[in-house]
């Protein structure tokens, strides 16, 4: 899953191919064996996640409290659900990914400009205008859905819905239909899809897209880049398993890479 | 009281890009110089260094470079009568913080204006006819003529060592390049990039249908590169994280790699960081700046006395700071008088992406800032507006800039916002689409300016920037009529399918759209509806300047930086050769 491919390697598979938009063929095999190990590895994970506490499943949560916890890891699967190939927002960590960001300076409001007076029912041109940090509106948003869901349902919570009525609860905060007591249900149902979608595909060092799955679904090769060599060859099927800031290796084939080098 | 500081003969506001430019000049020309920056110091080595300058989250997402808004932001509205409301969070643009300014984490599009949009309000009159434009159409003549600028653009594009295919060198039309363009007196310092598949696919179709395609002229640099200062730029890499990011490589042109050294090893010059300049002091009777009051690293205010001050904030900061200081008249859009803050503009962008369902790996990680394949058929001179009812106009182009996903995952128009067809939908597509973009002139309206907010405040306690602004009539015909050129192309290109963003609603200070703000403090040859003469200049005190798109009377259908650049060695020029020796105003009102 980890293979490395060190630029030396990559110069030799664009020195191969020349100018031509093929694989060479000793690639094209190397590329073979890429997917075969791809597509093996989502298949294990297709468990429901949503049924295991996610406290002990993916490591300890900074801000969520363990009901807050459940309410998001459905919420995200749902928005993002998992597949015969590909997992979906749950089992990719989104959850841990929503919780450090809202334990850390995106929750508290850094880099925003919170001060009064504020204008709840601003038109949409004018942007946030709620009085809340994320990590306010997050509490909020999560206690007052709650409440909704245990009043509109048999006293259920939302976690323990079916998928498709969690769908009509989702799409009910998405177009305001939910009318939540405190806050536009949409502002929330925003922020979480903005966060869910953040949490799938940013660098797994943030807790989310474990195993750089949203990467691999895509084919985005992550954090190491560099294709001087390769952009004009059209069409080239670049299987190269992504890399992350993370792993010690991606520095150190940075670090030897021609770059350094090329400074001194 | 403030903590006074010992005189110098300049104070530049900002460290960006312009400051960078006149702050070596300057210096070198023997005068002291001292560059306040709100931000704080940061190099190629070690701050912009892989892996983890490749941080879409960290820089793209949560704008690591970028003004930080809880300190001071503006506030909006889309006309004059609404409350006007703050910016809470970044958005619609992206006003950097820190030394070297946006032009560290640029994408490096450095584009020439074609003459025609320097005498904009004479051409249009003398092609079109006088009542060709509605009167609410406040466009002007620059006070400059892109045959003076030539000489300063070819200048700046060496400093950056920009890459491309030239057009038109002193009238001869060239092969590859765009036949669209000003002449140039020389050929760009490096060739132009390598062509990405967009670009590719783009530049097929767009032949085929008789447009003139050719490399977006970039500031990624195509080789090795040494400037006329002596500084060495490297070839790019194309690594894909260029905009907004640091360039790891020393390959994407900025202050630092550029111009900075130069300026910070001369010992005229200092760089003083984590100081908030907060106004202009001028004396009231002889009509001059005589420094600036900033915050300084300590929180202090302080009193930076100059003999000049130049004001090198981003585009609408420089308004902003000469009503603060109570300099000039401000504008007012009910009376219609006043210059400080008049013809605030920005640019009129639509997209079209074309989905080629699994048909092309586009391989989009594979990017670089100004990877793009152009046409400017449709600018502003290179087209007959007759019977159109607007003017304007700018470029379509393929760039291939952005594979990174949490941004970059076009989908279909009716495929779910999320869910499992939302997934699968970018599944699908994120590597078999290829992206247009039209980036459109705007056009000054005298409902659209920059003011000062009658009721919030920023951290020093002064009132914020106010900005009002809507696309004019003018522009949405313009974009109108140009996105469905851009729709043909599209659609001429082979997809499965495609779709169109139009422009059909009110601007919104949501979403990212460009970081092209101008206007406020705009240049002319009349006192009376500029702040600047054609030699950036203050009309009212005439040891104050004011550098950047800023002072732009209308913003053409091109990226800012290159005109920027070249308007601030003109001015540098003007400053040193003729100021300097006697200083006074060097244009009489």
């Amino acid at each position: 899953m980890t293979e490395k491919l060190s630029r030396r390697d990559l110069l030799k598979v664009a020195g191969v191919a020349g100018v031509a938009a093929t694989v060479p063929e000793t690639a094209a095999a190397e590329v073979k064996h890429q997917q075969v190990v791809q597509a093996a590895a989502p298949q294990e994970v297709l468990t429901r996640p949503s049924q295991q506490s996610p406290s002990t499943e993916q490591g300890m949560l900074f801000f969520f409290n363990d009901e807050e916890a459940r309410f998001i890891e459905a919420a995200v699967e749902r928005l993002i659900p998992a597949d015969q190939e590909w997992p979906g927002a749950a089992w990719a960590g989104v959850l841990n990914f929503i919780d450090r960001q809202l334990a850390a300076a995106y929750g508290a409001g850094a880099r925003m400009y919170l001060k009064g007076p504020w204008v709840p029912d601003a038109p949409p041109q004018q942007g946030y205008q709620l009085r809340y940090t994320p990590a306010q509106l997050y509490r909020i948003g999560i206690a007052e859905t709650r409440a909704h869901v245990t009043a509109r349902y048999g006293r259920r919570e939302f976690w323990d819905l079916t998928a498709p009525v969690m769908d009509e609860v989702l799409s009910g905060l998405e177009s305001g239909a939910i009318e939540l007591p405190s806050l536009p249900a949409p502002v929330f149902f925003e922020t979480l899809l903005a966060n869910t979608v953040e949490g799938y595909f940013a660098d797994p060092v943030y807790g989310g897209n474990r195993d750089m799955v949203g990467w691999r679904m895509v084919g985005f090769p992550g954090a190491y880049a560099q294709y001087v060599d390769l952009v004009e060859l059209y069409n080239l099927p670049y299987t190269r398993p992504p890399i992350s800031i993370g792993e010690a290796g991606a520095r150190q084939a940075y670090l030897e890479g021609h770059t350094h080098r090329a400074q001194k | 009281m403030a903590v006074q500081m010992k005189p110098v003969d300049v104070a530049l506001v900002g460290g960006g890009l312009t400051a960078a430019i006149l702050g070596k000049e300057l210096a070198e020309a023997g005068q002291t110089v001292v560059a306040l920056e709100r931000g704080g110091m940061r190099q190629t080595i070690p701050d912009f260094q892989s892996p983890t300058m490749h941080d879409e989250l960290k820089f793209d997402v949560r704008h690591a470079y970028a003004q930080d808004v809880s300190v001071q932001t503006l506030t909006f509205r889309n006309f004059v009568g609404q409350q006007a409301l703050p910016m809470r969070q970044l958005g619609s643009f992206l006003p950097a913080e820190g030394v070297g300014g946006g032009a560290v984490h640029w994408n490096g599009q450095t584009w020439r204006f074609q003459p025609e949009w320097f005498v904009l309000k004479s051409w249009v009159e003398e092609r079109y006819g006088r009542g060709f434009l509605d009167e609410d159409v406040s466009i002007q003549d620059w006070g400059i003529s892109y045959e003076e600028l030539e000489p300063y653009y070819t200048f700046f594009e060496k400093v950056m060592g920009i890459s491309g295919a030239p057009g038109n060198i002193n009238g001869r039309i060239q092969v590859g390049g765009n036949p669209f363009e000003g002449p140039r007196s020389e050929s760009y310092p490096n060739p132009p990039m390598k062509q990405s598949h967009s670009g590719y696919l783009f530049g097929q179709t767009a032949g085929q249908l008789g447009y003139h395609p050719f490399p977006v002229p970039s500031a990624n640099v195509t080789r090795h590169y040494t400037n006329p200062f002596g500084a060495e730029i490297k070839p790019c890499m194309y690594c894909g994280f260029c905009d907004p990011f640091g360039c790891e490589h020393f390959a994407k042109a900025s202050p630092q790699v550029c111009i900075l050294p130069f300026a910070l090893a001369n010992k005229n010059f200092e760089m003083r960081t984590h100081s908030y300049v907060l106004r202009v002091e001028w004396d009231r009777k002889a009509k001059v700046a005589t420094g600036v009051t900033y915050v300084d690293a300590q929180g202090r205010e302080t009193f930076q006395p100059a003999n000049m001050v130049v004001l090198c904030a981003f585009a609408h900061h420089n308004p902003i700071l000469m009503l603060q200081s109570g300099i000039g008249q401000p504008y007012d859009p009910v009376t219609r008088t006043g210059t400080i803050g008049r013809n605030y503009t920005y640019q009129t962008m639509t997209g079209a992406e074309v989905f080629y369902d699994g048909e092309h790996h586009i391989n989009p990680f594979m990017a670089a800032g100004a990877l793009g394949t152009a046409i400017d058929d449709f600018n502003n001179g290179s087209f007959d507006h007759s019977g159109l009812g607007f003017i304007g106009g700018g470029y379509i182009a393929a760039y291939q800039t952005t594979g990174r996903p949490i941004y970059y995952h076009p989908v279909p128009e009716g495929t779910p916002r999320w869910g499992l067809g939302w997934k699968q939908a970018v599944r699908r597509h994120y590597n078999s689409t290829v992206s247009l973009s039209f980036h459109g002139s705007s056009i000054p309206h005298p409902n659209n300016y920059v003011g000062l907010d009658p009721t919030y405040t920023d951290a020093f306690g002064q009132r914020l920037g106010m900005l009002t602004y809507d696309f004019p009539y003018n522009d949405r015909l313009m974009a109108r009529y140009i996105t469905e050129k851009m729709a043909g192309i599209a659609q001429a290109m082979g997809g499965k399918r495609m779709s169109v963003g139009w422009l059909d609603d009110h601007y919104s200070i949501v979403p990212y759209q460009t970081t092209h703000n101008t206007g406020g403090a705009i240049m002319g040859a009349d006192p009376k509806t500029s702040v600047v003469n054609r030699y950036l200049q203050s009309w009212d005190l005439h040891n104050l300047w004011v550098m950047g798109s800023s002072v732009f009377p209308q913003n053409a259908g091109y990226n800012p930086t290159d005109t920027v650049g070249a308007l601030a060695y003109w001015a540098a020029d003007a400053m040193i050769k003729q100021y300097l020796k006697n200083p006074g105003p060097l244009v009489q009102s």
